[in-house]
C-alpha cells in the first residue's frame, strides 16, 4: 500500500441529459423538486436519458510515476481527472489518494480580473492549496518565471492572453503536491514559454511526485509519461508502458477522421482573435480522402472565422506527424506572400495546403492544424490531431520505390530529380 | 544512488501516511464538514479578502457605502414613518431607534444577498479545483463583516450625537452579531445552493430582504406586535437581533425572551441549511 498513489476500482461516472436543466419551471415545481431531490435516495438504475461518461475504470498508480491519460474527445480523460481531484463524486466505485493533492486542469484557476497580478498571485495559489507563508516564500520565484516584471501591480485584465497564461503557469508550476493532475494545459500560450513548462513538469515528474497528465499531444506524453492509461468511450482499453499505449492509440485511429468540421463559430476551437471551421483532407484528383495514393496530391484545407483585429494576422500552420508520434515536417501559409502581406479583413479565410504526389512516407499521417499570430507568438486555435489519413503505396513501379518491394524507411518518401548520364565507354565492366 | 534514492522513498513514505483522500459516492447524512472549513481557514481568509478588495475597487465610494446606505434609509424612514406616533419607543429618539436597527440589519440584509450569490460567481473555480465548497457562502459573510464594523462607527457617531451613552449591557454586542452572522449563513448557504440549480433565487433574494425587513422591528418597534403573536414573531431570528442590538446600545427593557428564541431558530436555520448543502454539494460542479 505505501508504494501506490492512487488505487481505484469501478470508477463510473452518469450523466443525465436533458433532465432538471429547465431553469424556468414553475416556483412551487421548483421548491418541490429541491426538496424531494433532497430527500431521495440516489438512483443508480440505467435510465434512456443517462450517459456513462466513465464505465468501471480501475487502476494503480505507483508513487512517483508520470502516468499519462490518452483518448478521443469523450472518451472520459476529463471526467477522469475531475473525479480524481475531487471537483465530482463518482457514480458508482472507490479511488484512495495517498498523499497531498494538487490539480491544474486550467491556467490560471481563481484569477480575478480586476485583482493585479502580486494580488492573483496569492490568490490562485491559495485556491490551488498553498499555505500563505509558502506562496510568499515563493513569490519572487514566481514573479521571475512568469516575466511580467513591471506588470506586477497592473490589474489582469489588462494584460495579454500570452502574460496571463505565463502567470498562471507560474503560479501552478511552484505547487508542491505529492500528487498532480494536469489536464491539456499546455496547448495555449507560445511556444516558447510551453517549453519552459514542459522542461517544469519534468522537474516535477523527477521530484519523485506523481503526475497524472492528459493530453492530446503524442510527443509531449511520450516526454514526460512512464505509463499511459488508453480510455475509450469511458472505459480503460490499456494500461501499460507509454510507447505501447501510444502505438495503439494510433493504430486504432479510433475517430480519425478526413474531414473536421465545427457548425458554431462560439464553441469552435479557438479564441477571439481565430476559430477553426474546418480542417478537410481533399484528395486532388478525386477518391477517397482516407486512403491516398501515394503517387497523388492532396491539398489540406483549413477555413477560420477571425474577427483581424487591428494590425494581427492570423496565419494557419499545419503540423504533420506520423504514427510514430515524430513530427514529419511544419508549414505555414506564410508561403503564400500576397496573402502573408495583406491587410486582413474580418470573415472566414480558408488556407489551402498543397502536398504534392511523391512526397509522403507510407503509413498514417496525423494532422495538427493551428492559427497562430507572430511577434509575440500566440497560439489562437489549435486542434491536435485534427485530421489523418493513411498514404498507401501500390508498388506498382512508378513510385519512388520503383520495383523495390521490401521495407523502405524515411519519414517522407520525395520524389526527386536525379540526373544521370554515360560519362565514358569501355569495351568491359569494373572488376 | 541506489542507496539516495531509496532513503528519499523513505522518508517520503513516512509523511505520506498522513494524507490519504477516499473518493467514493457518498449517501445519506454526514457530517457538516465543519472541521474542513477550520483545515482550510486561509483559503477562507484568501476569499474574503478578495471579495473586499474587489468590492471596494469596483465602487467609487467604496467602504463609504458601508455607511451612507444605513444614513440614507434612517433619514428616509425618520422622515416618513418616524413621523407618526407609536412606531418607535418613548423617550428614544426616532433616527437613533432606526438606525440601530439598520446596522444590524444591513449586515444581514448584504451578507444573505452576497452569500446566495456565491457560488453561481465562483463557477469557474467549482469546475476547476477542489475546496470545501461551503467556504464561498461563508467568505461571503465575513467579507461583510468589515462593512459591519465601520457601520458600527457611524452608529457611535449618531449615538454621541443623542448623547445616548450605551449601558453595560454592550458587551452582548458580540454575542448579538454572531447571531445575525449565523442567521446570514444559515438562510444565506440555503440559497447558494439552490441557485446552482435554479437561478430564480437571483430574482427571490431583493424581494425576500425586503418583506424580511417589514417582518422584523427594524423601522418599528416589537412591542406593536400583540402579547400573543410575541414568541411567534421571534421565530424570526432576526427579531431577536435587532431588539436586541437596541438594548445592548441604547437601552430599554430586556428583550429577553424574544433573545432566546431568536438564537435557538437561528442555530437551526443553520443547521437545516448546512445539511442540506452538504447533500446537494456532491452535485455542484455537474449542474452549475
Amino acid at each position: 500500500m505505501d508504494d501506490i498513489a492512487i488505487s481505484a476500482s469501478g470508477l463510473a461516472k452518469k450523466y443525465q441529459i436533458g433532465v432538471r436543466r429547465d431553469p424556468y419551471g414553475r416556483l412551487s415545481e421548483t421548491l418541490w423538486n429541491a426538496l424531494a431531490n433532497s430527500l431521495r435516495r440516489r438512483r443508480t438504475e440505467d435510465r434512456q436519458d443517462d450517459f456513462w461518461a466513465l464505465r468501471d475504470v480501475s487502476l494503480e498508480v505507483p508513487r512517483g510515476s508520470v502516468v499519462g491519460v490518452i483518448g478521443r474527445n469523450g472518451a472520459g480523460k476529463s471526467t477522469l481527472l475531475k473525479i480524481l481531484s475531487r471537483i465530482t463524486e463518482p457514480t458508482l466505485g472507490r479511488a484512495e489518494l495517498h498523499g497531498r493533492v494538487g490539480s491544474l486542469l486550467e491556467v490560471g484557476t481563481g484569477f480575478h480580473q480586476e485583482l493585479t497580478g502580486r494580488d492573483n498571485i496569492l490568490l490562485s495559489g491559495a485556491i490551488l492549496g498553498m499555505k500563505r507563508a509558502e506562496i510568499l516564500h515563493k513569490f519572487d520565484e514566481i514573479v521571475d518565471f512568469a516575466d511580467i516584471g513591471q506588470f506586477l501591480d497592473t490589474p489582469v485584465k489588462r494584460y495579454s492572453s500570452g502574460m496571463k497564461v505565463r502567470l498562471g503557469f507560474a503560479v501552478a508550476a511552484f505547487l508542491e503536491p505529492e500528487i498532480l493532475f494536469i489536464d491539456e494545459v499546455l496547448a495555449v500560450g507560445d511556444a516558447e514559454f510551453q517549453k519552459k513548462c514542459l522542461g517544469k513538469m519534468s522537474e516535477i515528474g523527477a521530484g519523485g511526485r506523481t503526475v497524472i497528465f492528459v493530453s492530446h499531444s503524442m510527443p509531449a506524453i511520450q516526454r514526460l509519461c512512464d505509463r499511459a492509461i488508453l480510455l475509450d468511450h469511458g472505459r480503460v482499453v490499456l494500461n501499460g508502458p507509454t510507447h505501447e499505449v501510444v502505438r495503439r492509440y494510433l493504430e486504432s485511429g479510433s475517430g480519425h477522421t478526413s474531414s473536421r468540421e465545427w457548425a458554431d463559430p462560439v464553441s469552435a476551437p479557438g479564441d477571439d482573435v481565430a476559430r477553426l471551421k474546418s480542417v478537410r483532407v481533399v484528395p486532388v484528383g478525386g477518391g477517397p480522402a482516407e486512403e491516398i495514393d501515394i503517387r497523388y496530391p492532396i491539398d489540406i484545407e483549413v477555413e477560420y472565422w477571425t474577427a483581424a483585429p487591428g494590425d494581427l494576422r492570423p496565419s494557419v500552420n499545419l503540423h504533420f506527424y506520423n504514427d510514430e508520434g515524430v513530427c514529419l515536417f511544419i508549414n505555414n501559409d506564410w508561403n503564400d506572400r500576397g496573402w502573408w502581406s495583406s491587410s486582413r479583413r474580418p470573415g472566414v479565410v480558408r488556407a489551402t495546403c498543397h502536398i504534392p504526389g511523391n512526397f509522403l512516407a507510407e503509413g498514417r499521417v496525423i494532422v495538427t492544424s493551428v492559427v497562430s499570430t507572430y511577434n509575440p507568438t500566440i497560439v489562437h486555435a489549435i486542434e491536435q490531431e485534427a485530421v489523418a489519413f493513411v498514404v498507401v503505396d501500390r508498388s506498382e513501379g512508378d513510385g519512388v520505390r520503383g520495383v523495390y518491394a521490401n521495407e523502405f524507411p524515411g519519414v517522407v518518401r520525395p520524389m526527386l530529380d536525379w540526373h544521370v548520364e554515360q560519362v565514358s565507354e569501355a569495351a568491359t565492366g569494373p572488376g | 544512488m541506489a542507496l539516495i534514492k531509496n532513503r528519499r522513498t523513505a522518508s517520503a513514505a513516512g509523511a505520506w501516511g498522513r494524507h490519504v483522500v477516499v473518493l467514493e459516492p457518498r449517501h445519506g447524512w454526514r457530517e457538516l464538514g465543519l472541521g474542513e472549513i477550520w483545515a482550510h481557514r486561509e483559503l477562507l481568509y484568501f476569499f474574503i479578502w478578495r471579495d473586499l478588495k474587489v468590492r471596494y475597487k469596483q465602487t467609487a465610494f467604496g467602504a463609504g457605502w458601508a455607511v451612507l446606505q444605513p444614513v440614507l434609509l434612517m433619514l428616509v424612514f425618520s422622515a416618513s414613518l418616524g413621523r407618526l406616533p407609536g412606531v418607535g419607543p418613548a423617550g428614544l429618539p426616532y433616527p437613533l431607534f432606526v438606525f440601530a436597527g439598520l446596522v444590524p440589519w444591513t449586515l444581514f440584509a448584504s451578507s444573505l444577498a452576497g452569500a446566495s450569490n456565491s457560488l453561481v460567481n465562483g463557477e469557474a473555480i467549482i469546475t476547476k479545483v477542489y475546496f470545501p465548497r461551503l467556504l464561498l457562502p461563508f467568505a461571503s459573510v465575513g467579507s461583510f463583516l468589515l462593512d459591519f464594523a465601520i457601520s458600527l462607527g457611524a452608529l457611535a457617531v449618531v449615538m454621541l450625537y443623542f448623547g445616548a451613552a450605551p449601558s453595560l449591557a454592550i458587551v452582548w454586542l458580540p454575542a448579538l452579531t454572531v447571531m445575525a452572522v449565523v442567521t446570514a449563513l444559515g438562510v444565506g448557504t440555503f440559497l447558494a445552493a439552490v441557485n446552482v440549480r435554479y437561478r430564480d433565487v437571483k430574482y427571490v433574494v431583493p424581494f425576500l430582504v425586503q418583506l424580511w425587513m417589514f417582518a422584523s422591528p427594524v423601522v418599528y418597534t416589537s412591542t406593536l406586535i400583540p402579547a400573543k403573536w410575541q414568541v411567534i414573531y421571534a421565530l424570526n431570528p432576526m427579531t431577536g437581533v435587532v431588539e436586541g442590538f437596541r438594548w445592548a446600545l441604547v437601552g430599554g427593557p430586556r428583550p429577553d425572551d424574544l433573545i432566546l428564541v431568536s438564537a435557538v431558530a437561528s442555530l437551526l436555520v443553520l443547521l437545516g441549511s448546512l445539511v442540506y448543502f452538504r447533500r446537494v454539494e456532491r452535485t455542484f460542479a455537474d449542474v452549475i
